[in-house]
């Protein structure tokens, strides 16, 4: 459904990605493992259009997207969670839901903000409250059902279990699968290494901009030394 | 004062405030969105006054022809503003804030002559408003019937524009990109659209400001200005992109402003807002209700190829031509070399320094009435007076420093034009020491350059050295420090540098170069005038840094150049000399956003 081939991108004069060739199918979740600063959440935002592509194709449902101005790429179904949850502070829960929303979509499950509360019950006794003024966790689950109400086909997910507490984590990574057997295609970079072997199909292993290892997660569950070589752990 | 005397001067605040609130709301909204700092917002003010008195004479002496008079002005002004974002902003949203800045001062210069042109020069005074001519007694004063209705439609349109933000997706898509606009981006909302969407909503409430004022005031051509700063320091003073903080502060200047007036002190009204806002800067850096900023972009001043050496030769020889020529093209390179010595000395503060000043002047009109007082007052000759200049905008640069290094952005920038006024309304006022409005004249130099040639030769001797000083500053330890503490407060801060300190230092070093040009300029003149030091000077100074071009030394001269060479030329041959001004600038804002300098360069591989 999305396929990345020899992409790259640069920040002024600085190359960060060197050619990154991913691809992800319906019903599939791809983990993007690597450490800190090896390129994986310039890999998400140059998919989504955030940071120009400088070389390569992101092809998404057989069709060109790179160069495409990011609410573009949004409203072609691909849904972007950044890592840094970038919540609408001042705006409530419910609103900050409203600004997700986007038309019905062919092929993608439709969202409102019901199923969204139905999916994070927490959020639902929240949703007057200001943004600002929630937990990072429900801050978090928040960004993941404001993408959700794009009816996305596709998810971009950097980093969803970074700095969270395990119950969250727990709540993401059953949300993360459910979204999967709904037939939506999931792109998740990762450091968490627990949390990758938990929900992953297939994993890419991405050093300084380079993709180092890419197959089946079992793969990688077998192989100790990819894991000590390339992830902080 | 009576309890009469009292109410009535309230309810004349609350008049004003309702106008000013109008005007400051469309300029909160816009920068909030799109954080453009629209300099024309003044002049869709002025447009709205102007297409309202037309039309009211068009539509005929009903009430329903002046209420169709003024909304029918206010949608012409949205729609105009539509067409300025489309064709001018809209390619410039990638853009440097300062870029965008440049581009809506171009806007103003346009709009101005255009309003000349369909309008005239003189001003033009609008009808009553049929059924609200008459005054109603309060207290034993009579209020006109028609500030009543003001009074009302202010927080009429606050309650709207509130329900606007909170209760539709429109609304709640503006204050969603004004907290992230990238975010909203991702989430699959077009930009383009919203930010067209939200400066014809701007401009439309800007101009409705200026149709209500029909009966008020008559219109004429330098309210744009006016106008525009009145709007900047209610928006800052109430925190950018908060609406109820700019009803707040609109109620507030308003208020202070008819106070001022009623009780006899309506000099005091030219400095009040300013200082009320400089000090409320200096408690709240962000205002009565703002929070604070997201992070600044950093100013993309540098990066790029040196200019290549060649191009040293073709300037050093329009340098010295002058001093050949001699006749009108010294006086005008004097003119061109003080002001490429002011532009170099803000160049300095906005590109290594990362400060941008609206009040640059303060410091130029510093070093200049300090020469003239010198000279004239004290007597002192001309060397000594000429030292006094730096000397005395260093001492003022050092003092603004101390209230100023906190702040940063546009607060900064305001509070450097709250500085400036503050500065001009005492050389304004002060008869004794400055001769007030009338300024002071006879200051000439002392005889060995008493010649307009050698005067050249003094000028360019002395901004010469000056810009060498300032280039060895910049690109010594001093500067990497000062740059450092530009592109990253904190990270400078754990490198122990003491970022505070560094900018005054920057200040200073900035405020006196402009000084010593001040003290030049009134030397070359022989006279000075508040105008020295007022908002236009200030302007001019950053329109020439930025037609030069940030990235390079050479850019101050370069612009100066042709600013100063443009307005000269065209001011003696075209009427309508501001707006090809304005087209020139914007020509180079969209074709070479690099400025001058950068079109000297090598392209970039």
């Amino acid at each position: 459904m999305l396929t990345v081939a020899r992409l790259e991108a640069a920040y002024g004069r600085a190359q960060v990605l060197f050619g990154i060739d991913l691809d992800v199918a319906p019903g599939e979740i791809m983990v993007l493992l690597g450490r800190n600063g090896a390129g994986k959440s310039t890999t998400l935002k140059t998919i989504m259009g955030l940071v120009a592509a400088a070389g390569g194709s992101v092809t998404f449902d057989g069709r060109r997207i790179d160069g495409m101005p990011a609410h573009e790429i949004a409203r072609a179904g691909l849904g972007y969670v950044p890592e840094d949850r970038r919540v609408f502070a001042g705006l409530t829960i419910a609103e900050n839901l409203d600004v997700g929303r986007q038309p019905p979509r062919a092929g993608a499950p439709p969202w409102d903000e019901e199923r969204v509360y139905r999916l994070f019950p927490r959020l639902a006794e929240l949703k007057d409250r200001r943004a600002g003024q929630t937990s990072g966790g429900e801050q978090q689950m928040l960004t993941v059902g404001r993408t959700l109400m794009g009816n996305p086909r596709c998810l971009l997910l950097d980093e969803p279990s970074e700095g969270l507490a395990p119950v969250v984590v727990d709540a993401m990574a059953e949300a993360t699968t459910a979204l999967k057997r709904e037939g939506l295609a999931v792109l998740l970079s990762e450091q968490n290494l627990r949390f990758a072997l938990r929900v992953a199909d297939r994993a890419a292993i991405i050093e300084q901009g380079r993709i180092k290892f890419s197959g089946p997660v079992s793969a990688l569950a077998a192989d100790e030394s990819l894991a000590r070589a390339y992830l902080a752990v | 004062m009576t309890l009469a005397a009292f109410a009535s001067y309230m309810l004349t605040g609350l008049a004003g405030a309702s106008s000013l609130f109008l005007v400051a709301a469309g300029l909160s909204l816009i920068f909030g969105v799109t954080r453009v700092v629209n300099f024309a917002h003044g002049s869709f003010f002025m447009l709205g006054l102007y297409l309202a008195v037309t039309l009211a004479g068009v539509f005929g002496r009903t009430p329903l022809g002046f209420w169709g008079a003024v909304v029918c002005a206010s949608l012409a002004v949205g729609a105009i503003g539509v067409v300025v974002e489309r064709l001018i902003l809209r390619p410039l949203y990638a853009a440097p804030e300062l870029l965008q800045l440049l581009a809506t001062f171009a806007v103003v210069l346009i709009v101005k002559d255009a309003a000349l042109w369909i309008w005239g020069p003189e001003d033009l005074l609008g009808p009553r408003a049929p059924g609200l001519s008459s005054a109603v007694p309060v207290l034993g004063r009579s209020i006109p019937e028609y500030d009543l209705l003001l009074i009302a439609l202010g927080p009429l349109v606050m309650a709207g524009l509130w329900l606007l933000l909170t209760r539709t997706r429109f609304g709640r898509l503006i204050r969603a990109a004004t907290e992230d606009r990238e975010m909203t981006a991702a989430l699959g909302i077009d930009q383009a659209r919203l930010f067209t969407l939200v400066f014809a909503l701007g401009s439309a409430l800007a101009g409705l400001g200026g149709a209500l004022q029909l009966p008020r005031e008559p219109a004429n051509l330098s309210l744009d200005l006016s106008i525009v700063a009145d709007a900047f320091v209610v928006v800052v003073l109430g925190g950018l992109g908060s609406l109820p903080g700019a009803f707040l502060a609109s109620l507030l200047i308003a208020e202070l402003k008819a106070f001022c007036i009623g009780l006899g002190f309506s000099k005091a009204t030219l400095v009040i807002e300013f200082l009320v806002m400089a000090v409320v800067l200096v408690f709240r850096p962000h205002g009565l209700l703002g929070r604070p900023d997201p992070p600044a972009r950093a100013t993309e001043a540098e990066a790029g190829e040196p200019i290549p050496p060649l191009v040293w030769i073709p300037v050093a020889l329009a340098l010295a031509f002058p001093l050949l020529a001699g006749g009108y093209a010294v006086i005008l390179a004097i003119d061109i070399v003080i002001l490429a010595l002011f532009a170099a000395s803000l160049r300095w503060l906005i590109g290594p320094a990362g400060l941008v000043s609206f009040g640059h002047a303060a410091f130029f009109g510093l070093g200049a009435y300090a020469a003239a007082i010198a000279a004239l007052k004290l007597g002192w000759p001309m060397a000594a007076a000429l030292a006094a200049a730096p000397l005395v905008a260093a001492f003022g640069a050092f003092a603004f420093g101390l209230v100023a290094v906190r702040l940063s952005g546009v607060y900064l920038a305001m509070l450097s034009l709250a500085f400036a006024q503050i500065v001009w309304s005492l050389a304004f006022q002060w008869d004794a020491l400055t001769g007030g409005s009338n300024g002071l004249v006879g200051i000439w130099p002392a005889a060995a350059v008493a010649d307009k040639t050698r005067y050249y030769a003094l000028v360019l001797g002395l901004a010469i050295a000056a810009w060498l000083l300032l280039g060895r500053i910049e690109r010594g330890r001093l500067g990497y420090a000062i740059r450092a503490a530009r592109d990253s407060q904190l990270r400078a801060e754990a490198l122990g540098f003491d970022v505070p300190a560094l900018r005054r230092i920057a200040l200073v070093i900035s405020g006196a170069v402009a000084g010593l040009a001040g003290g030049l300029f009134v030397y070359s003149k022989g006279s000075l005038s508040p105008e020295t030091l007022a908002i236009p000077r200030s302007v001019d100074g950053l329109v020439m840094v930025l037609l030069g071009g940030l990235a390079s030394p050479l850019g101050p001269l370069l612009g100066a150049g042709l600013f100063t060479w443009l307005q000269d030329e065209a001011a003696r041959r075209i009427e309508f000399w501001r707006a090809l001004v304005g087209f020139v600038i914007l020509a180079l804002v969209l074709f070479a956003p690099r400025g001058l300098a950068g079109l000297l360069r090598r392209p970039r591989a």
